[in-house]
């Protein structure tokens, strides 16, 4: 069991959560809403929940809460930049398919 | 697939539903768009890394519209199409701008606001606007990949009405939903997170390319209300660069230049400036179209000395700022620098010296307002958390309020309510009979009308006849968020509305803003007695108008001569008095003709009861 952050996303991670000037690291998650089925969740963590399973990778903790964690095993979170727009992706070997915009998935 | 944000805790959206917004610092030199991605503000660039977007929009005869630097390198070949500084032109009349000869454009009067004549038709100053908005919305929506939800957009403090509401509308044109408005210096706190600071006063000095604003605010409660706006609207950065131009040619010995010399060696001037920032010296070489070749060292002790009277230039105004908010520089608790112009180190020693403490330089100075209102359209798109939620408020700059009856203002809203804000006053009419009121709405600090701004005129008619005084029309005024108003009225009686939006025609600038305030507390003791004098004026009219109609009526059978004469003996005492200026004694000559006709209305009330009952067996009257 395992999630991953590559470097480039930890180097923005790590400056994101910097300047924000609180938080302990990255929430990851799946919710059962979209257009396929499921969408992710990628928020700041302030606060840890009780059940978080919890990852270190490159200097950043991320946190998952189990019921999302079947979903997401063995992801990988990368930053990548596309044209003028850049953000976070996710890598995840369980998808089988998503939406046309990538924004919600199906295993 | 698609790329994402990190969200606030429990905040994260549902797919395709991301709530982008975006902050549009939308400049007379140049325009910035900024939004916040994963917590932070930040500005977005264009695919070759530039954030500016050179605020210049050139038509062309087949329709096409250039914004931006592809605009402004055709500047002046195509001084006609090109429009350069169109949010000068904003709300504003033709007699507004002064002399238009000064500009290269073919203006028209139009209603509301100037039209510049281009290849591609007239534009209005808020559709050339809008084509840059778009350009910047176009940006915006390839750099966050998708469709905003909305804008801040931020227009100097100064800003009437007429040119808040030209924004907006500008805005709309552009396909923007307005989130808000707000006030320049304000974005720059915001920046800065003076709102989460400690309450007191901040100065604002805002030194970009061709303009100067300072502004003093003062954040109570998370609240800023902008105490005085002062500035130079033709200084700027550029005037230092014409210095050191002005100093090349000097050192040079230069013959008069061609045009494209002169633009080499401006050029020059502006590296050389740069260059000071960092260093301690310059070296500007050229080599000019007439083989001259210019070779000159300039250090920063020789720049301090030719651009110290401009430095001083920026500190008058801020004086004046500072003396109209009634501080002294040491009340200031923080000085927040805004515009490219106050890199220089001279102007940041300047500014610095004045107020007595280091001024905040930690952001870049070009881009602090338009991260200001990022981190407001964040907050206003619903993007963050309840715990720090921070409804930011602004104020209304100048009293809004109705012309009453001697030209008298009557005011509904004062001036530094926080908005949005809703005020509703009662008002009647003034004749018997009287089935319509017009209403004049005006803004402004004085009492009497004609020293107030006109903002707009609007007709109730269908009240229901009846006496002067007994109809109820209660007056709405509602300001919203972004500082415009709308005012509707309503007779209680009989439900009869009517409204206005406040859409008016002619600007004010900010030198006659910071001069109404001023002319307000100079006249206070004038304008009080004036407004006395007046209101016994309408007082001594509406009396004499009754006694008239009394007499006129029922004079003939209930008076004796030597009555009637003394009634008209007092309305011509009354008359005397009312040209006068002296409201005491009008006052009293009311108070004479009330007294000598009391016997008249008391025969008059018997007469009409009389009147009443005459012809009615007394069985027929249930008492």
């Amino acid at each position: 069991m395992a999630i991953t952050v590559t470097d480039s996303a930890a180097r923005h991670v790590g400056n994101f959560l910097a300047k924000r000037g609180k938080g302990i690291g990255l929430r990851l998650g799946v919710r059962t809403t979209g257009c396929s089925g499921m969408a992710y969740k990628l928020e700041f963590v302030d606060e840890a929940q009780a059940d978080d399973v919890r990852f270190d990778s490159n200097g950043v903790t991320v946190f998952v809460d189990p019921k999302s964690l079947p979903y997401l095993d063995g992801m990988e979170l990368d930053f990548a930049r596309e044209g003028l727009n850049e953000g976070f992706k996710f890598n995840n070997p369980n998808v089988k398919n998503t939406c046309g915009c990538g924004e919600s998935f199906n295993v | 697939m698609a790329l994402l944000q990190i969200s606030e805790p429990g905040m994260s959206t549902a797919p395709h539903q991301h709530r982008l917004a975006v902050g549009i610092d939308l400049g007379t030199t140049n325009s910035l768009v900024a939004s916040v991605q994963s917590g932070i503000a930040r500005v977005l660039d264009d695919e070759r890394g530039r954030s500016l977007v050179p605020s210049v929009v050139r038509y062309h005869a087949d329709g096409r519209v250039e914004v931006g630097y592809e605009a402004q390198a055709r500047q002046s070949e195509d001084p006609h199409n090109t429009i350069v500084s169109v949010k000068r032109f904003m709300g504003r009349g033709l007699a507004d701008l002064g002399d238009p000869g000064r500009y290269p454009y073919k203006f028209v009067d139009a209603p509301g606001m100037v039209q510049l004549i281009t290849v591609a038709g007239s534009k209005s100053p808020v559709e050339a606007s809008a084509d840059i908005l778009k350009a910047l919305r176009d940006r915006a929506e390839r750099a966050l990949g998708g469709e905003l939800v909305g804008a801040v957009i931020t227009v100097p403090a100064y800003f009437d009405d007429a040119q808040r509401q030209a924004t907006k509308d500008a805005a709309r044109l552009a396909g923007l939903n307005v989130l808000r408005l707000l006030n320049e210096p304000t974005a720059a706190a915001i920046a800065y997170g003076l709102d989460n600071a400690a309450e007191g006063v901040y100065a604002v000095y805002d030194l970009g390319g061709g303009t100067f604003d300072i502004s003093i605010l003062k954040l109570t409660r998370g609240v800023f209300e902008v105490l005085s706006t002062n500035g130079d609207s033709a200084l700027g950065g550029d005037d230092f660069d014409q210095r050191v131009f002005c100093w090349i040619v000097e050192q040079s010995h230069l013959t008069p230049l061609n045009a494209k010399d002169t633009r080499l060696l401006l050029t020059r001037a502006r590296e050389a400036k740069e260059q000071l920032t960092e260093h301690d010296e310059a070296r500007i070489t050229a080599l000019l179209s007439t083989g001259e070749l210019v070779d000159l060292n300039l250090t920063t002790a020789i720049f301090h000395e030719i651009t110290a009277t401009l430095v001083n230039k920026t500190l008058a105004p801020t004086r004046k700022a500072l003396r109209d908010a009634g501080l002294a520089p040491e009340d200031v608790k923080g000085v927040v620098m805004v515009g490219g112009a106050t890199r220089m180190p001279c102007i940041r020693h300047a500014v610095g010296e004045f107020f007595g403490q280091t001024p905040l330089t930690n952001l870049d100075p070009d881009k602090v307002v338009a991260l200001g209102a990022a981190m407001q359209a964040d907050v206003l798109a619903g993007n963050r958390t309840q715990e720090d939620d921070w409804l930011l408020l602004d104020v209304i700059p100048l009293s809004l309020g109705l012309e009453t009856m001697g030209a008298l203002v009557e005011k509904v809203i004062p001036r530094n309510t926080t908005i949005p804000v809703a005020r509703a006053q009662e008002f009647t009419t003034f004749k018997d009979g009287q089935t319509a009121m017009s209403f004049h709405v005006v803004q402004g600090e004085r009492e009497l009308v004609s020293d107030c701004r006109s903002l707009a005129k609007f007709e109730l008619r269908g009240i229901p006849p009846m006496v002067a005084g007994a109809a109820r029309i209660r007056v709405t005024f509602q300001v919203d968020a972004d500082g415009l108003l709308s005012v509707s009225a309503r007779e209680q009686t009989s439900g009869v509305e009517a409204a206005i939006t406040v859409k008016p025609s002619y600007g004010l600038s900010d030198d006659e803003i910071a001069g109404m305030l001023q002319d307000a507390n100079a006249n206070a003791e004038t304008d009080m007695k004036l407004r006395a004098l007046n209101e016994q004026r309408v007082e001594g009219n509406s009396l004499i108008e009754a006694t008239r109609a009394a007499l006129a009526q029922d004079g003939d059978e209930l008076l004796s001569l030597e009555e009637r004469a003394a009634i008209e003996a007092g309305i011509a005492e009354l008359e005397a008095g009312m040209a006068g200026a002296d409201h005491l004694a009008i006052k009293r000559a009311v108070e004479a003709l009330n007294q000598s006709t009391s016997e008249f209305a008391a025969r008059r009330m018997d007469a009409g009861v009389k009147r009443a009952l005459r012809g009615h067996k007394l069985d027929e009257l249930s008492l």
